[in-house]
């Protein structure tokens, strides 16, 4: 019976990384809402990224079959996991590199300690990686006396100011260049005095901070954007030249990773290097992308891991609606367009998988249950199905999961009626004047929502106006 | 049921009742450009996507890319520089200390004020070059320590798209793509150039 149960599909265990906020969506959102200064910090971000991605996306002429390969390329991968992990792993292996297996968090954590530790390690660099936030790792280092240096610029701000990363690919897109200023002043030893809030300075001075660590660090964990079974080759998309530190520098490289970030074959780096950058940063391509096959006499690091983690994906692979969560390639994009994500900021979402993705990745990876007001925290705008390079229909995901979820109806009433219409304020105002709120779902809904409206289960009647609600949660905060 | 046993017989479970598998349609995405690799018209291309990610280009004649490196390094007031053991003996700058690498501790490496190197492919549509650690190109760190990295590329390895790149790379070598200097969006997201890697990238396009 247990090795039955054991085979089963699961869900992330509690207690342990950060996939579950301290508390409900709504909760949270409301005190994100009354903070000013995050909402300028999140428009100007994301308007900025907007309008870079837009450009050079508009520069490929064949984005939208890019994106339905991307696809494919995704739907076959899952329909076909156990079988392409093997031949990753035999891949790997043959490469001279060693592959672990993760049932979840507990387990990846404790791999990467007795890893670290049997290199002889007090303390480890690590590149920016989804997958090692979601399983907590800094914390169970710490908790083993191993310190955990984030060398990412955006990580670093994250952790010397002691706060959470808030955006996939930004993490400290919640800060502007003076609060980073402050807070480089504040926990750099080593910091000039005189360091000005021009982004060229700040990124000097992360530069000279972690020189030293870079030179003298035995081990370093990272994460991988995709891992091709053909070939066992790990990539890492990045910018700044910390990865290539990472991933070159020290003697012993593990790599932590979602079962779900394997490609097939070699050819399809060819369609995900194109949507990747131009979705994410806005860039025809990223500064640096690395990639490895095992161990390279020689060259760069001579011991390699690779810890392969389940931690609730086998649980989102049984939804046959719900799987398509696990096509992310983390790009941020639905993040970047999303209205409500644009005004609450990451932290609402209480999980590392914040926006709109993490309003479908979260409650599928914990079980509904435990973040039960996240597909709720959507206005179902479609805003993020139209950006996501390899088109997951985040809109459906959101209802599917809705119909899952135990939501007390006051809560998503609220919830919907406060998104939907943050989203359009015109077209409130315009369906107040004619109708005292209330109405507004409906066929009479004008271009471009009409087209929605066929396939979405917009929000019920709010039994309040959309100010009333405004103001009450506005005085709470 | 050790780990690896349970994760692959969950995902199976998982997929217990899902429909059979369906090959993926070969899809109808570019596999490449409209022009063959090495054209002119692609070398333009390259050269204005380095120079929007503020690398700087030379268009130099094969004859005369000893003299453009020695120059670059001259004028960046490169004292000493690394170059792979494989770098073509007639591209060593004359005018600067020139250290091969022979297995340099990072140290070392990170003392050094610059390094030349080949490519093994650029890719014109994004201005990238991508390094594959051949001989002319060596160990990923030499590339990386120092602060100035001085990249030469011949025609016939710019090709137009990505998929062309990826088709031409042999999986198994280590690779780094490069397109532009180190650089950063995490503040504001500005592009800032100048992180952890190298702060200046100089490409040096041959005529042959
Ligand atoms: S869901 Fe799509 S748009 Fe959102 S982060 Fe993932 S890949 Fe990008």
């Amino acid at each position: 019976m247990r090795r039955t149960f054991l085979g089963m599909p699961a869900t992330a265990p509690r207690g342990v990384g950060h996939l579950r906020g301290d508390e409900s969506f709504p909760a949270a959102a409301r005190k994100a809402l009354g903070d000013a200064q995050l909402r300028r910090n999140l428009r100007h971000a994301t308007t900025t990224i907007r309008a870079k991605s837009g450009a050079v996306i508009g520069e490929v002429p064949d984005w939208q079959e890019l994106r339905a390969a991307g696809r494919a390329i995704k739907s076959d991968t899952m329909a076909r996991l156990p079988e392409l992990l093997e031949q990753l792993e035999a891949a790997v292996t043959g490469a001279g590199g060693t592959v672990h297996w993760a049932t979840d968090a507990v387990q990846a954590n404790r791999i990467v300690t007795d890893l670290v530790r049997a290199a002889g390690a007090d303390r480890v660099m690590k590149v920016k990686s989804m997958a090692t936030q979601e399983i907590g790792l800094n914390e169970a280092l710490e908790a083993a006396g191993i310190e955990p240096v984030e060398t990412d610029l955006a990580e670093l701000i994250v952790q010397l100011g002691r706060d959470k990363p808030s955006h996939i690919l930004v993490p400290a897109i919640h800060r502007n260049r003076a609060e980073i200023r402050e807070i480089f002043l504040r926990e750099m030893p080593d910091v000039d005095a005189a360091l000005t809030d021009e982004p060229a300075a700040l990124a000097a001075a992360a530069r000279r901070h972690l020189r030293r660590t870079f030179l003298s660090t035995k081990v370093a964990v990272s994460g991988a954007n995709f891992a091709v079974a053909e070939t066992g080759a790990l990539a890492v998309v990045e910018s700044e030249g910390n990865g290539r530190m990472c991933l070159t520098l020290p003697e012993t490289l593990i790599t932590v990773m979602g079962v779900e970030k394997v490609i097939p074959t070699w050819d399809d780096l060819g369609v995900f290097l194109q949507l990747l950058p131009r979705a994410s940063t806005g860039e025809r391509m990223n500064p640096y992308t690395s990639m490895w096959t095992g161990v390279t006499p020689g060259d760069g690091p001579q011991q390699v891991h690779l810890v392969l983690l389940d931690n609730g994906r086998s649980a989102v692979l049984a939804d046959a609606v719900g799987r398509q969560a696990l096509h992310c390639i983390r790009c941020s994009a639905c993040l970047n367009v999303c209205p409500v994500y644009e005004r609450t900021g990451g932290h609402a979402y209480g999980s590392v998988y914040p926006g709109p993705i993490g309003a479908v990745l979260s409650p599928q990876l914990t079980g509904v249950a435990d973040n039960a007001s996240l597909p709720y925290a959507s206005s179902l705008c479609g805003a993020c199905y139209d950006a996501c390079p390899v088109m997951i229909n985040i809109p459906e995901l959101l209802v599917h999961l809705r119909s899952q979820a135990p939501h007390p109806r006051s809560e998503a009433i609220a919830m919907a009626a406060a998104a939907y219409t943050m989203d359009h304020p015109r077209l409130y105002a315009v369906a107040q004047r004619a109708a005292g709120l209330g109405r507004v779902a409906g066929p009479a809904l004008p271009p471009p929502l009409n087209g929605w409206t066929a396939s979405r289960d917009l929000p019920a009647a709010p039994p309040q106006t959309f100010r009333q609600w405004w103001s009450e949660n506005r005085s709470e905060s | 049921m050790n780990a690896r046993d349970t994760v692959l017989a969950r995902l199976r479970a998982a997929l217990a009742g899902a429909p059979p598998t369906v090959p993926v349609p070969p899809g109808e995405h570019r596999r490449q450009g409209d022009l063959p690799p090495g054209h002119p018209e692609l070398v333009d291309l390259l050269e204005h996507r380095l120079t929007d990610y503020r690398a700087e280009v030379h268009r130099v004649a094969e004859a005369a890319v000893a003299d453009t490196i020695a120059g670059i390094l001259t004028a960046a007031g490169a004292a000493a520089v690394v170059v792979p053991p494989g770098l073509p003996t007639e591209w060593r700058p004359g005018p600067v200390e020139v250290v091969v690498d022979d297995d340099l501790p990072a140290d070392r490496l990170a003392g050094l004020d610059g390094v030349v190197t080949a490519a093994a492919v650029a890719v014109a549509e994004t201005g990238t070059i991508v390094l594959d650690a051949a001989a002319d190109q060596g160990r990923r760190v030499i590339s990386l320590l120092p602060d100035l990295h001085v990249c030469v590329v011949r025609p016939d390895q710019v090709v137009a798209t990505v998929p062309e790149a990826v088709a031409r790379l042999t999986p198994g070598r280590p690779l780094t793509w490069i397109s532009g200097p180190s650089a950063t969006s995490d503040i504001e997201l500005n592009r800032v150039e100048g992180v952890h890697g190298p702060r200046r990238l100089h490409v040096v396009l041959t005529d042959g």
